[in-house]
């Protein structure tokens, strides 16, 4: 499974049907992979939970990072599964404790992404998961963060990666585990 | 509607001397002066760290609500996301997220609501929630219920029902505002901390 695909995972096809594209949002030209159908949808969200618990349940992960604010949404589920603790990324100024931050590049300017000091320990073996990954720059400095404090990055997990902006190749040489594909 | 306040606490509704409730207090980190002065804030960030007290706080959601026929639990961003899906999972029920302006891609319904300065707006996708459905909101804490008065009427907006208002933490009634449109609210623990809250 050298792409970390679930190829032949029935459960997969379920998912895909359930990703609402919108078009031209935010803006014109941009075609928008909206997971909110997929949770209307119990079986299907189950289901994409149920395949990162599996890949992950013996990979003795001890921290799922999700980054704000899709990553919230499957990140905590996928923690409690494996029984690890959940590390929210946030935009700037939201965590309230002492933080640390990493920029990564906007289309236009930049932006931060912050995390609790302490939160994560040397050691710790981190799952860091978004809805989505274009063009890796948030992924990218999720890894950075964890690094940072000493932490392992044992994978990236997406439900659908947009393969044309490459953002696989900007992980740190990472591995990613994406569910759907959309071209 | 007295009594109604001071029975919102899970341990006044079957869960006393539940030492489950002491251990997801025990993990909730009060940031004093945050976000200013005066507010000992409530950090929940630190509960999600504890894996059992995080599982705890969902298992006791859970068996509360998984033989009321509950099809929806709506979630407030961004720290209504860090529980509501779980919770929905399940309990079989869909999610959907609340959200600020502006982020949600699809048509949206909004219901302002008051800060202590000004505006905001919650937004919710119109093909989400349909009539009849029965729905929970949850979000980490409650203060003065205005972001959970504005959740309950854009469910209300599509002919939903809500059932109930469930928060992690609950401010207790001193400053006289509870503004849940005769809605029931559950929480789970008291906050920690002196004076203000958040």
């Amino acid at each position: 499974m050298s792409r970390n695909k679930q190829e032949e995972d029935p459960r997969i096809n379920g998912i895909k049907t359930k990703i609402r594209v919108v078009p031209d949002f935010p803006k014109k030209g941009i075609m928008f992979q909206d997971i909110t159908t997929v949770l209307l949808d119990p079986k299907a969200f189950k289901d994409t939970i149920d395949l990162f618990v599996e890949r992950y349940r013996d990979k003795n992960i001890s921290v799922v990072a999700g980054i704000e604010a899709r990553g919230f949404l499957f990140g905590p589920p996928i923690a409690l599964a494996i029984g690890a603790k959940f590390v929210p990324l946030r935009k700037p100024k939201k965590l309230p404790g002492e933080t640390i931050f990493e920029e990564y590049e906007l289309e236009y300017g930049n932006d931060r992404l912050e995390m609790h000091v302490g939160a994560v320990e040397v050691g710790d073996r981190a799952l860091v998961v978004d809805d989505l990954i274009a063009t890796g720059g948030t992924l990218c400095a999720a890894i950075k963060l964890l690094e940072r404090v000493g932490a392992e990055v044992v994978e990236c997990a997406c439900v659908i990666e947009l393969p044309e902006l490459k953002g696989r190749q900007r992980l740190k040489g990472k591995p990613l585990c994406m569910l759907v594909e959309y071209r | 509607k007295e009594k109604e306040r001071e029975t919102m606490f899970a341990a006044e509704n079957g869960l006393k001397g539940d030492p489950r409730l002491e251990a997801i207090s025990a993990a909730i980190r009060v940031v004093p002066n945050f976000p200013k002065k005066g507010i000992m804030f409530q950090d929940i960030t630190t509960l999600l760290l504890d894996h059992k007290a995080f599982k705890h706080t969902i298992d006791i959601f859970v068996d509360r609500y998984k033989d009321m026929q509950i099809s929806v639990v709506a979630g407030v961003e961004a720290r209504g996301f860090m529980f509501g899906p779980s919770i929905a999972l399940a309990i079989g029920a869909k999610f959907v997220p609340l959200r600020k302006p502006g982020k949600l891609p699809g048509k949206v319904i909004s219901e302002s609501y008051e800060l202590e300065y000004g505006h905001d707006r919650l937004e919710m996708h119109v093909d989400a929630v349909k009539p009849l459905e029965r729905v929970i909101i949850i979000d980490d804490l409650v203060a003065t219920g205005g972001t959970l008065s504005a959740a309950i009427s854009l469910m209300e907006s599509q002919g939903a029902e809500v059932v109930e208002c469930a928060c992690v933490i609950g401010l207790p009634e001193v400053k006289g505002q509870h503004k849940l449109k005769g809605k029931p609210l559950y929480v789970l623990v008291e906050p920690s901390g002196l004076d203000e809250f958040c």
